[in-house]
């Protein structure tokens, strides 16, 4: 007999049936999921959930026998009935047993729960990286050295000690290499030695010692051997995210709201696709600062709107912590839409030379109060736009409501047409 | 003899699950006679278990979606706490591989390890259905490469188009086994060789310049006559994934050696469908007797054995018709009930007994135990001449068994037609038997010609039995996935036992597979 722990066994053995049958159903479990959404908060958007969908495409049809015919039936447990006895039949007719309550589960419709990751990964599954043809994750743009083994042949520099004097050492063995204190030894003997016949046959058996020693080098240069490096293509799986805020006293409480759901999914869009995402805070008035997320949305500033301020800010950060080579950079701004005539040139220029050209993505949300109209087209909005038609790759979108959140998201991260991503 | 308890409360290792694996085998092979593969003890968790499951039991198994459904679809039950995990599983095979769930208390794995490790071990060895039937040492090697197969075939041929072929073959399963054992058993280990001699020989001998060969004028069929077409194709042909494999013009070489894996699986567990009750029955019956006899020992305390009692009769209950639990009857209780009420039979008669078995009743080895006679029943029979031969009256009259005939035709409702007397016992069996009858239960479906030479339709017949005819909407999904793989138009005819059409079901395939 032979008992086997399985439970050491890999998990997930069950994963890959599982992601077959969810890339099958991926249309009714995106529908479904579509309608889960709607009943639950943003907040709890990264926590799975149990979906029920129709078994449209999903069943396994076998050749079965339908309902009709002369049924025959033996059970157990006749209390009262002798032969010949008839009974009424169910309502319902002709299908003999009645229906019992339960039965038929997974007939029209599947109950299932979805992982958080599955979830998110329906939910965001037709978005996708806005223009990434700078620095894609797969793409390899940054190589790194990595170790691969041993050379024969290499810079100084890489000369590999361990390995090298192993060999060496194997060497001296395999072709028996005198060791020094063998000869220090018999060079004791020859110097205690008396008798001239055995000290001259020492002698000749430590000169002949010396000259193998000679003959046979400590180290030789089929010994050395070299740390071999390899480049490997490293991609750059890090994110930043700006947020930058207009704080100013026509922010409203609900205004923050949107730009702070809208921030969210972007953070969630974009820890799915990096390993590390990193967030950073700017508000700004006429002046700008970088805070914590918590001051961010909750403490009150006042003073005048000045766009550029951020901006600067922004270009400041990048400059001292966030190398565009090392990081993919990714900004979103949110705003009332006001700006001081005066700083438009300063944004303008900042925008299309400093930060848009290390930029992954910049997204400007205007956001309104929900029972407003967008009545009149705000100073930034118009000089986004223009940047916009002049080439810019800037998305801008306005939401007065939360449940334009979502859509709007969808919208800004969508795959782009091939005719959009040649104009950007 | 006495000895000292196996195990105290419900704590156990794998020290304990050796001590409990060797003293059931004792009482096995000893006092019992039973003859087992070696046994292999797998403890798993409540997660590989629900993957057991969803891959019909099998430790390895091909991908493919379904069993991804079945999986989430039993979890999702699982979490919700509506359904318990089964405590064990057991794989035909050798040597003989148990799971058991880490949940299990000590108490529940000894249970466990009478019942599938001995129980169901005994009998996948020695009853004729499994012995014809399956290759108990070849399957794992055979589902290892199935799988690696498969998986092949999917780097070169496409998950989709293979993901396809599997689906049109799974719905035909339980059209594709074989009923009579004319062939040589299956050795499955051979069967593995051969598909890749021939893909060697294939490489091997491959040459490009026979593509460019005109084929000559080919011998025309239209002077073979019916008959003889029919006979050459074998028709007709019950076994549906057999037909298609060997005669659909079209199929890739390694599309039909995934209708041969399948057709194999079918087969392979083909024999379990035959013998439920049997099989569940034997198990039981053998944990019973293990597990008392391992408390008479004094190997398993009295509060352990009243813990296994309930779980055993939890096991055996069968609700009555009219309970809203009753599912049909359990094939626990129905096999448990009858093996004892055969070993009554031997050991105790009655004179009805006596008349109405007069083959074994009475009939007890030297020691007076039913064991040789019960031996014997395991290995010849399966459920339906099972139960028509060994259903007694006093187990019919015991569990108030009636017969309920439900005929359209009778406005007025349905007819009890016989119940527990003397005028019905034969007549309930009879039915009962019937109603273990793969062959009966399932619909009878042939190809039963084919025009080769003209518009290549291919002609299946669904023989009719008690005027039921085939669920319409299944039946159209199967019929799509048998002209997808025939690649010409398919019908099927329903027809009666006069003879008369009462309904015909047709398909075409699709145009993504005939471009495939």
């Amino acid at each position: 007999m032979n008992i086997v722990d399985r439970r050491l066994n890999p998990r997930g053995k069950a994963l890959e049936n599982r992601q077959r049958f969810l890339r099958r159903a991926k249309n009714v479990v995106q529908q479904a999921v579509k309608q889960s959404l709607q009943s639950r908060n943003i907040r709890d958007v990264m926590d799975g959930g149990e979906v029920s969908i129709p078994l449209d495409g999903m069943e396994e049809p076998g050749l079965r026998r339908g309902l009709g015919g002369v049924r025959d039936h033996v059970l157990p447990g006749n209390k009262t009935f002798v032969e010949g006895d008839i009974l009424q039949r169910p309502r319902g007719g002709a299908g003999g047993r009645p229906e019992k309550a339960g039965e038929g589960d997974g007939e029209d419709a599947f109950r299932f729960v979805l992982t958080r990751d599955e979830f998110l990964n329906v939910f965001l599954d037709d978005l996708e990286l806005p223009d990434l043809a700078k620095r894609k994750l797969a793409e390899t743009e940054h190589e790194n050295p990595t170790r691969a083994g041993y050379s024969v042949s290499g810079s100084p520099a890489n000369i590999a000690i361990n390995r090298t004097t192993r060999l060496a050492l194997m060497r001296r063995m395999a072709l028996r290499r005198p060791n020094a204190e063998t000869i220090a030894l018999l060079e004791a003997e020859i110097a205690d030695c008396q008798d001239d016949a055995l000290r001259l046959a020492l002698e000749a058996k430590a000169k002949a010692l010396t000259a193998r020693v000679k003959r046979i080098p400590y180290i030789d240069p089929v010994d050395v051997r070299y740390r071999r490096f390899e480049n490997e293509p490293k991609p750059v799986a890090q994110a930043v995210m700006f947020c930058l805020m207009d704080v100013s006293g026509s922010m409203s409480e609900h205004m923050k709201d949107l730009a702070k759901r809208f921030y969210m999914l972007l953070y969630i869009f974009l820890s799915q696709r990096y390993k590390h995402v990193e967030l950073v805070f700017i508000r700004h008035t006429d002046r700008a600062e970088e805070v914590d997320e918590d001051t961010f949305f909750h403490s009150p500033a006042t003073g005048g709107t000045l766009v550029s301020s951020a901006l600067e800010a922004m270009q400041a950060i990048i400059a001292k912590r966030y190398r565009p080579d090392d990081w993919n950079i990714y900004a979103a701004q949110a705003s009332d839409g006001d700006n001081s005539y005066s700083d438009e040139v300063a944004t303008a220029r900042l925008l299309t030379e400093a930060i848009l050209p290390v930029s992954q993505y910049f997204a400007y949300l205007e956001v309104g109060e929900a029972d407003r109209e967008f009545s009149s087209r705000s100073a930034l909005w118009r000089l986004y736009e223009r940047l916009r038609a002049d080439g810019a790759p800037l998305q801008i979108r306005k939401v007065s409501h939360r449940s334009e959140i979502f859509p709007v998201f969808r919208e800004l991260f969508q795959r782009r047409q091939g005719h959009e991503r040649a104009v950007t | 003899m006495s000895r000292e308890l196996l195990f105290e409360g419900a704590d156990w290792n794998f020290g304990t699950l050796q001590r409990i694996h060797d003293a059931c085998e004792h009482i096995a092979l000893n006092e019992l006679g039973l003859d087992v593969y070696p046994n292999q003890i797998e403890v798993i968790t409540a997660e590989q278990m629900l993957d057991a499951y969803s891959s019909t039991g099998m430790p390895l198994f091909y991908k493919h979606w379904s069993f991804g459904k079945h999986f989430a679809h039993h979890e999702a039950f699982y979490r919700k706490g509506l359904r318990d995990l089964a405590y064990e599983i057991v794989i035909n095979s050798s040597p003989c591989v148990s799971y058991l769930m880490e949940e299990n208390t000590a108490t529940m794995q000894t249970l466990v390890i009478a019942h599938a490790a001995f129980g169901h071990n005994h009998f996948f060895k020695n009853n004729y259905l499994f012995k014809t039937w399956t290759d108990a040492d070849g399957i794992l090697d055979y589902l290892d490469f199935a799988k690696g197969y498969i998986a092949r075939c999917e780097e070169r041929y496409g998950q989709i188009a293979v993901e396809r072929t599997l689906d049109a073959a799974h719905a035909l399963m339980s059209h594709g086994v074989d009923h009579h054992p004319g062939k040589s058993k299956l050795d499955l280990r051979e069967e593995e060789r051969r598909e890749r001699d021939r893909r060697t020989h294939e490489e091997q001998t491959f040459n490009d310049l026979w593509r460019t060969v005109p084929a000559g004028p080919g011998k025309s069929a239209s002077d073979l006559t019916v008959e003889r077409r029919r006979a050459a194709l074998g028709l007709p042909q019950d076994n549906l994934l057999y037909f298609l494999e060997k005669s659909a013009p079209r199929l890739h070489p390694w599309q039909r050696e995934i209708l041969r894996i399948a057709r194999h699986i079918a087969q392979y567990f083909h024999p379990q469908r035959q013998t439920k009750v049997m099989n569940e029955g034997t198990a039981t019956y053998v944990h019973y007797r293990i597990m008392t006899r391992l408390h008479e020992l004094g190997a398993i305390s009295d509060g352990n054995f009243m813990e296994f009692l309930r779980s055993h009769s939890n096991v055996v209950f069968q609700p009555s018709f009219d309970d809203p639990r009753f599912p049909g009857f359990n094939p626990y209780a129905l096999g448990f009930a009858m093996m004892q009420d055969i070993e009554r039979i031997v050991t105790a008669p009655e004179a009805e007994d006596r008349e109405w078995f007069p083959d074994i009743a009475g009939k007890g080895d030297a020691k007076g135990d039913a064991m040789t006679v019960l031996r014997d029943i395991w290995a010849n029979y399966r459920d339906e001449s099972f139960i028509s031969q060994f259903l007694s009256p006093r187990l019919m009259r015991q569990m108030r068994m009636f017969h309920l005939c439900d005929d359209p035709a009778q406005t007025e409702g349905v007819l009890i037609s016989a119940i527990h007397d003397e005028r019905g016992y034969r007549r309930i069996r009879r039915q009962l038997a019937r109603e273990y009858d793969i062959s009966w239960t399932d619909p009878n479906i042939e190809v039963v010609d084919v025009d080769l030479a003209g518009d290549r339709r291919l002609l299946l017949r669904h023989s009719i039995v008690n005027g039921c005819l085939l669920e319409e909407k299944t039946a159209a999904q199967v019929l799509q996935h048998v002209a997808d793989l025939w690649s010409y138009d398919v019908r099927l005819e329903e027809v009666d036992a006069a003879g008369a059409v009462l309904k015909e079901h047709t398909a075409s395939p699709r145009a993504m597979t005939r471009a495939a």
